[in-house]
């Protein structure tokens, strides 16, 4: 765990670094009157102009982080940082309330796909075709089916979490060794102690790697059903708005960004400490 | 249903399993693709250790299928303790150990070894008592609390065997239990087994295709052959018990290891000839099968 932070930081620096480096190679030219707050005015002509360097396409990341601190609007007395903070706990409730509901699906649709050939046979072509539909075409159905309301943002998230779950559970309750089906059979066991004892517990290496997938794409579902669904609250409007401002503010859409992928990366986190946990004594735990 | 061929000892009140006249064929679309099991006749008494042993695909393993109910015969019929073999099945009358150990990784060892009594609702207290009775018998109990990958794969055989006997089945089927173990591992794991063979008294069958093993083991072992699978000869092993290291010394050892290779051979040479035979004839029905001719 520790050797995986330090990677995780190392690897951080060696962006923000390659970062700074390409605007200082081809951004637009730099002022800090007074730098550090030594009274010296430090200017920098990068010797090449790239469009997709300058400050619009690519503000320091210092710039972006310094946004944070500063007023979400002018004259507010709340910061950025933590408007975006409110809104991205917002966002992961809807998300986590379709992610459960989504797993359940998966995992109910799953059991019934593995006792029956039929069902799997005729239904999992849906499922697959389900997911081909784009999202974005999808949500503003959803939201006119349901209103717009949280119940449709978790609709949409739940749309994306039960897929992997369906299709990774089908694999991980048919995964047991058929002789181990065999064993349980001798001992005349019924269809559900077989499911309870045999083919769950094996399913659950399978389980949470779906669920590791489903964690980060039912943040995406939040975030993109919170635009048509009108919910003010969530990082959605948020990214929404700073799109709109992007010419004079570019930092905060950057901003918004930065924040979401650290929600996604938390709620990864989270399920990836449940896999170790849940999986804890077992041959082999997956790293990731 | 075929008479008895009177290769099959007679029927007594001491008769495990009795198996008449049976067949087992696999169809695909209607139409017979291998005959796995032809005219099988065969008892076994109480406490017996019957080795089957024959060429891959003679059908020893679907042979113990059939026994313990994991398959069901095409033609005749398969009794256990008087009973038909699918309630034997029911009422747990059988300790199934595979070539794998087929231990469950999410359970500690003392934990698959409760997996059967769990099932079949022995209480907590009871279970713990069995599960250290047995990793005991099989010289384990010291590794109750660990998980199987934490052993090797001989202790995990071991406890696939205490599992199985954990529930005090009436019989005990060993589908080639140490043919993934090496030479020296294995010799031991046969002492062990006739040991816990002799301890509790259990019915054992035993497939495998290691002669040595067979003939130390057995009371009884029953030589088979392939295409149809058959069996070809039951050949009684005398040898005195209990046995050890010496008696794989003895010179009534190795004629009864020569006895049953030249059943063995017998039984194959059968089998060639049969093919060479197929070559010309069974060639073209075949084929006429495939297009769907026969059926």
């Amino acid at each position: 765990m520790r050797r995986q932070a330090v990677l995780f930081g190392s690897f951080a620096l060696v962006v923000l670094v390659a970062w700074e480096g390409v605007k200082f190679l081809g951004g637009v030219p730099w002022r800090f009157p007074n730098a550090l707050g030594l009274g010296i005015d430090v200017f920098h002509d990068p010797p090449f102009r790239w469009a997709f360097a300058n400050d619009l396409n690519l503000p320091h990341w210092f710039n972006i982080l310094g946004v944070l601190g500063q007023p979400v609007q002018r004259g507010s007395d709340e910061s950025l940082g933590t408007f975006l903070a409110g809104a991205a706990f917002y966002t992961w409730r809807e998300a986590a309330i379709g992610f459960v509901v989504g797993a359940l699906l998966g995992l109910v649709l799953a059991t019934l796909f593995v006792h029956s050939r039929l069902a799997e046979r005729a239904f999992v072509p849906y499922v697959v075709a389900s997911q081909t539909i784009p999202i974005v075409a999808l949500a503003p159905m959803i939201v006119y089916a349901f209103g717009p309301s949280v119940a449709s943002v978790v609709i949409i998230a739940t749309y994306l979490t039960f897929f992997p779950v369906t299709i990774a559970m089908i694999r991980g309750l048919r995964s047991p060794d058929p002789r181990a089906l065999e064993l349980m059979r001798s001992y005349a066991s019924s269809a559900w102690d077989v499911y309870r004892k045999v083919r769950l517990p094996a399913s659950l290496p399978y389980l949470f790697t779906a669920l590791k997938i489903a964690a980060t794409a039912s943040i995406v579902g939040a975030i993109i059903g919170e635009g048509p669904g009108g919910i003010p609250d969530g990082l959605g409007r948020a990214i929404i708005n700073f799109n709109q401002s992007y010419i004079t503010s570019p930092e905060k859409l950057w901003g918004a960004i930065l924040v979401s992928s650290l929600l996604g990366i938390s709620f990864f986190a989270i399920i990836r400490l449940l896999e170790s946990l849940t999986l804890r004594g077992r041959a082999a735990v997956p790293e990731l | 249903m075929r008479q008895s061929a009177g290769r099959a000892s007679p029927t007594t009140p001491d008769t495990v399993v009795r198996i008449a006249g049976v067949d087992k064929t696999f169809a695909r679309d209607g139409v017979v693709v291998t005959t796995a099991l032809s005219g099988i006749d065969l008892s076994i008494s109480r406490g017996e250790f019957v080795s089957l042993i024959g060429p891959s695909g003679c059908g020893k393993s679907t042979l113990l299928r059939v026994i313990g109910d994991l398959v069901a015969p095409s033609a005749g019929s398969v009794e256990v303790n008087g009973k038909p073999a699918a309630q034997a099945r029911r009422d747990r009358d059988y300790g199934m150990v595979f070539q794998a150990p087929v231990l469950f990784d999410w359970r500690s060892v003392e934990d698959n070894v409760k997996l059967p009594l769990e099932l079949m609702g022995y209480d907590g207290p009871r279970r713990t008592a069995r599960a250290k009775e047995m990793l005991d018998l099989v010289e384990l109990g010291e590794f109750l609390k660990h998980h199987p990958y934490q052993l090797s794969g001989g202790m995990q055989q071991r406890v696939a065997i205490a599992r199985a006997l954990s529930f005090e089945p009436a019989i005990l089927l060993m589908d080639e239990p140490f043919g993934a173990l090496d030479e020296m591992t294995r010799e031991r794991m046969n002492q062990e087994v006739l040991r816990i063979w002799e301890a509790t008294g259990t019915t054992i069958v035993f497939v495998t295709h290691s002669i040595p093993e067979a003939v130390f083991l057995s009371s009884r072992v029953v030589v088979m052959s392939a295409r149809p699978g058959r069996i070809t000869d039951v050949i009684d092993i005398d040898l005195d018990r209990p046995r050890g290291v010496a008696t794989r010394e003895e010179p009534r050892y190795f004629q009864l290891v020569t006895a049953v290779r030249e059943a063995l051979r017998r039984g194959g040479m059968g089998d060639e000839l049969a093919e060479r035979m197929e070559d010309g004839s069974g060639a073209s029905i075949d084929r006429t099968a495939a297009e769907g001719g026969i059926g």
